[in-house]
């Protein structure tokens, strides 16, 4: 395990295999009476949220909390460059008070890597614009190998905006390590340039795309790539990519249905398709609590003995 | 020294592209001028300066700077900028009008050359081509020529307005300056931060595309052989971009170009690795490998005619940020002839009377300024060029009051040494 995690490209298969292998012992902790252990213990995580996220934030605090750590949380929105404390400075002062390691989420590509570089903290990445988000890709992987458990020719369909989303980009560069076939679809106004280079299947035609999948990874769209112009409307591409029950019959038997969330019903999937048996998006949001409690334990200064 | 207006530069190697000289030859100055080249050996009465196994050039023309003066004195003014200059060489420069307030009135030309009086170098204003840099009404354009614009231009902001620009174009042809053309489609790169390629694409950066740039100069290379206008393009980086200016030059449209040091140099994926630093943020953004091959082809045959540091201080405290936060634009003036010298004059890529003509009498011929060459009677603005020195670059050591260089750490080979400027030595590193 590196220094920081700051995204997943550059990580070898094995080196992900195990940080998921990792993830089962935390995993079978959640399931526990007492959902707790002492590991982090003395350990100080601030979470930097200068995004809005609810999900990713509650999910962290959880894995740090269920880990014993002290906790604080900060959240602000940098949407746009507002005058005042630059980040470096907020960070460094969070860092002053003696803070072991920062979750942060913020909107700039390369913000991870900013804080990893210029200030004395270990530095979880949790959303660096639309460059990677490596624990969203990570605890995707945990739930696709609790019902595949060899990834080397797995067909995983990855549907939606690939020019924005972070969560894209650190699911290719993960599966592509694991050996999965992957196929992405989208709108060719939301492929970003060079697409052809990342080795995997572009298709805009999403039944083609989705035919013969096991995994097929949804998507939320954001109502801002119509106003921005990407799209004429979320109607049209919930006719056109929103995954429907007479899509999923197109994959193999033996499939799951994958969303990060939050979920756009009706848009792009289906109420049938996201309550589906095959749906694993909850078990995808319990395994994201075990996966960052193994990040955290592997990144923390110090680690305790997680048997205690 | 018996008297400081004499001086004799013995031993060097001069390079004066406008004379077709490059052999060992004496160079003498008196009253600031160059008296002869060469001739009957006389090193009496005046400074011998020992210039053997150096080279000898007219001093460097850098027609793309920004001094921040007024209003940003914090991150350069027009003294330290162009302190900056002579120790990189470089004895004219010519500054853009995007200060606080912009030079949009003779006003504003005449304060440039108020605050020149105390510079290190040659500093000619550049002017607004629009009030208030704003795109939308022409400055007082003759009123600047005759106060002694070199040039105008809304460097910094591309004029949309075609109509504007077609009125800025025949306007300024009754001064016979040129209009210097920031190119830029805003509706293909707004709020967007590096080249769109895939670099980016892999970055998941919001990124601008060459036709952002390459489109705009084919409307306006156009709008000039329409108008028999001339015009100048400021900081070509896309090889769409070479190839409109060259196919328009091909159609005799009196267009010039130039490129920066940069752009010549770095690349996309240099972004990338230095981990998104803000150093290696400008506008237009680094481009990829085949640019930059574009961009050489460009400077070898003659699309592209100079080559500027669009040297744009920031302080740190501005640029020490998030990539997308970061204002655009880094220094060059200390940098940029032992950048080009080390990169493409080494390497073979160019030789050394070319990188004179596309660093020093080209640029003076686009903006038409008694400089770039040693020909008798000229003014004695001479650089000396050691090409053996070797240093590294360092932002803290320099004269600027920024920075932001994305060279920080280069090793180079060939440094400026010693420099003058109208008669007066104005940089020595050469009797240490």
């Amino acid at each position: 395990m590196k220094e920081h995690l700051l995204g997943l490209e550059g990580y070898t298969g094995d080196e992900i295999l195990e940080i998921l292998e990792l993830s089962k012992t935390f995993r079978q902790v959640l399931d526990r009476d007492v959902k707790r252990l002492p590991t982090l213990k003395g350990i100080t995580v601030a979470n930097l949220f200068f995004e809005p996220s609810t999900r990713t934030r509650m999910s962290f605090e959880l894995a740090e909390k269920r880990l014993s750590a002290d906790v604080i949380n900060f959240s602000a929105s940098t949407s746009s460059v507002k005058k005042g404390e630059n980040l470096r400075d907020t960070v460094d002062n969070i860092g002053a008070m003696k803070v072991d390691m920062t979750v942060i989420r913020h909107g700039a590509v390369g913000s991870a890597q900013f804080i990893a570089k210029h200030c004395k903290t270990v530095v979880i990445n949790a959303g660096d614009g639309a460059h990677e988000h490596p624990t969203q890709a990570l605890l995707d992987f945990y739930t696709i190998r609790e019902h595949f458990p060899d990834f080397k020719g797995l067909k995983v369909c990855i549907v939606g905006d690939a020019l924005h989303s972070r969560v894209i980009r650190s699911n290719v560069f993960g599966l592509k390590a694991l050996g999965a076939d992957v196929t992405l679809c989208a709108p060719s106004t939301l492929l970003p340039m060079g697409v052809e280079s990342w080795g995997v299947k572009v298709n805009c035609d999403i039944e083609e795309a989705i035919r013969g999948a096991n995994v097929v990874n949804i998507m939320r769209l954001q109502l801002e790539r119509q106003t921005a112009g990407y799209i004429p409307s979320l109607r049209e591409y919930g006719i056109v990519w929103g995954i429907n029950s007479e899509l999923v019959d197109l994959m193999d038997k033996d499939h799951i249905i994958m969303h990060p969330g939050p979920m756009n019903r009706g848009v792009e999937i289906t109420q049938d398709v996201a309550d589906a048996p095959e749906s694993v998006i909850l078990p995808q949001v319990t395994n994201g609590v075990a996966v960052r409690m193994a990040i955290l334990y592997l990144l923390a200064p110090r680690s305790g003995d997680i048997h205690e | 020294m018996e008297n400081e207006t004499k001086f004799v530069i013995k031993g060097g190697r001069v390079i004066d592209p406008a004379n077709d000289i490059d052999e060992v030859l004496d160079v003498y100055v008196e009253d600031g001028m160059i008296s002869r080249i060469g001739g009957k050996k006389n090193y009496q009465d005046r400074a011998v300066i020992d210039a053997t196994g150096k080279l000898v050039m007219p001093g460097l023309v850098d027609i793309h700077t920004h001094l921040r003066e007024p209003g940003r004195e914090d991150a350069e003014t027009i003294q330290t900028g162009s302190l900056s200059a002579v120790r990189g060489g470089i004895t004219s420069i010519c500054c853009m009008a995007n200060t606080t307030p912009p030079v949009d009135s003779s006003a504003g030309v005449r304060f440039i050359y108020d605050r020149a009086r105390y510079a290190h170098c040659w500093v000619y204003p550049v002017a607004a081509i629009s009030k208030g840099l704003k795109g939308e009404e022409l400055a007082e354009m003759f009123d600047m020529a005759m106060a002694g614009a070199v040039g105008f231009s809304d460097d910094g902001r591309p004029l949309s307005n075609a109509q504007l620009l077609r009125n800025a174009m025949t306007y300024a042809k009754m001064f016979e300056l040129p209009l210097m053309l920031h190119e830029e489609d805003l509706t293909l790169s707004s709020g967007r931060h590096m080249h769109e390629g895939v670099a980016s694409g892999l970055a998941g950066m919001q990124a601008v595309p060459s036709v952002a740039e390459s489109g705009m100069i084919a409307r306006d290379v156009l709008l000039a052989e329409f108008l028999e206008a001339r015009i100048h393009i400021c900081h070509v980086s896309a090889k769409e971009s070479v190839d409109v200016v060259r196919v328009a030059k091909e159609r005799g449209v009196d267009v010039t170009a130039e490129a920066t040091v940069h752009h010549l140099l770095l690349t996309d994926e240099d972004v990338v690795a230095s981990g998104f630093d803000s150093n290696f943020k400008m506008n237009p953004p680094l481009r990829a490998k085949d640019d930059l091959a574009a961009l050489i082809e460009g400077i070898n045959d003659g699309a592209i005619d100079a080559i500027v540091t669009d040297h744009a201080p920031h302080p740190p405290e501005d640029k020490d940020c998030e990539f997308a936060v970061a204002p655009f634009g880094v220094i060059g003036l200390e940098t940029s002839a032992s950048l080009v010298y080390d990169k493409l004059v080494r390497p073979g890529i160019i030789d050394v009377k070319k990188m004179v003509e596309l660093m020093s009498y080209n640029p003076a011929r686009i903006v038409d300024i008694s400089a770039g060459t040693l020909s008798q009677g000229a003014n004695a603005d001479i650089a000396i060029f050691d090409p053996e020195h070797k240093w590294t670059v360092s932002g803290r050591a320099m004269a600027s009051k920024s920075r932001n260089t994305p060279f920080e750490g280069w090793e180079l080979t060939g440094k400026p040494v010693w420099t003058m400027v109208g008669g007066e030595v104005a940089f020595d590193e050469l009797s240490r």
